[in-house]
């Protein structure tokens, strides 16, 4: 499946969630799927958004914290599944898509092929965990998130590559954080 | 230069809490162990540990934008692993934050691997357009005050250092 498929299905099938976009072409293709004060874009330092994740879920246990991650980007950051596992954070949902490569600068190898991330999320802690390769099970898995035990890491096996013309998030960053803050904070 | 007289870590976070600081992150640091002492006796202080100093700042950022007033503690040493989550991160976003972080190396008084950052970190923190507060340096605490202004009103990141010997 293209990663902007998974994108639509997992954003599609969450509802109620907070959400934080890595670094790159996947917060271009959330943000293309639909604007939101609920999503936090992350234009720079790649691989916090997975942190910036645990900060929200800790301090906000009634709300879904969904983080919409890349295998680069969790990579660079491969320890915060030990905080999230060690904190058993009830409300944190991990979604990895997994294209084993650096898409947003061009493709280069990343090392995922070689290692099974939700392997390691299960030895960190999370509750459910599995690996997901087509869409239709995509589909059924986003849609039980509700009822899995939780810290949840799906990964999700993606294609390589990128579509043309996805817009970049044009929203000042100023303004992608206070818009953010103003609706997890409003209930 | 004098080093500023000791100041209680017990009156440094009952004047952090005063003023509004209610969570708290970051990597160890051996300056800052009555800190984590005091933080600890407080059940409505949260202290999260990070594996990373960068992981503390984006864990601080997320508890800010849940509404939180947060605080990152680190060495100074963690100022290097964490110098991209400050420029790409909280000062674009401008996300109020104060980091306490410690002067190792101040003075040239240290081992070998704090020498270069405890040499440089002042210009480090003023180079990148942040904050740069010394606790103790205007008598007692009042810096706190000074730091959550400025947060306040410039949307910025503060760092507030600690130098050896002052947090007793």
């Amino acid at each position: 499946m293209k990663r902007i498929e998974a994108v639509q299905v997992i954003m599609g099938g969450i509802h109620g969630a907070l959400w934080v976009h890595a670094t790159g072409m996947i917060s271009r293709e959330a943000f293309a799927q639909g604007d939101r004060p609920e999503s936090f874009y992350m234009i720079g330092s790649m691989g916090l958004n997975s942190a910036i994740g645990v900060g929200l879920a800790l301090n906000l246990p009634n709300r879904t914290v969904a983080v919409l991650d890349g295998d680069g980007s969790l990579l660079m950051n491969l320890g915060i599944l030990a905080t999230v596992g060690e904190l058993g954070l009830s409300n944190f949902v991990h979604f990895v898509l997994d294209n084993a490569s650096y898409a947003s600068t061009g493709g280069q190898p990343s090392i995922s092929n070689a290692v099974e991330l939700e392997r390691i999320a299960a030895a960190a802690g999370y509750k459910h965990t599995c690996r997901i390769r087509e869409i239709d099970e995509l589909r059924r898995e986003v849609a039980k998130v509700p009822e899995r035990p939780k810290p949840l890491l799906l990964l999700v096996e993606v294609a390589p590559g990128n579509e043309s013309e996805v817009a970049r998030v044009d929203i000042p960053p100023p303004q992608i954080a206070e818009r953010f803050r103003q609706e997890a904070c409003r209930r | 230069m004098l080093n500023p007289p000791a100041l209680a870590a017990k009156d440094f976070v009952d004047r952090l809490q005063a003023v509004g600081f209610d969570f708290f992150t970051g990597v160890p640091c051996s300056l800052f162990e009555p800190l984590y002492r005091e933080l600890a006796r407080r059940p409505a202080l949260k202290y999260i540990p990070a594996l990373r100093e960068d992981s503390a700042v984006g864990i601080a950022t997320g508890a800010y934008l849940a509404g939180r007033q947060p605080v990152v503690v680190i060495q100074n040493s963690g100022l290097g692993y964490s110098l991209n989550a400050y420029t790409s991160l909280v000062l674009i976003y401008q996300i109020p934050l104060l980091t306490l972080i410690s002067w190792r190396g101040y003075g040239g008084n240290d081992a070998p691997e704090h020498l270069i950052m405890g040499a440089r970190m002042p210009r480090l923190i003023e180079d990148i357009g942040a904050a740069f507060l010394i606790l103790g340096e205007t008598g007692g605490l009042a810096e706190v005050e000074r730091a959550i202004d400025l947060m306040r009103k410039e949307r910025t990141a503060v760092f507030l250092t600690i130098k050896p010997g002052v947090l007793r």
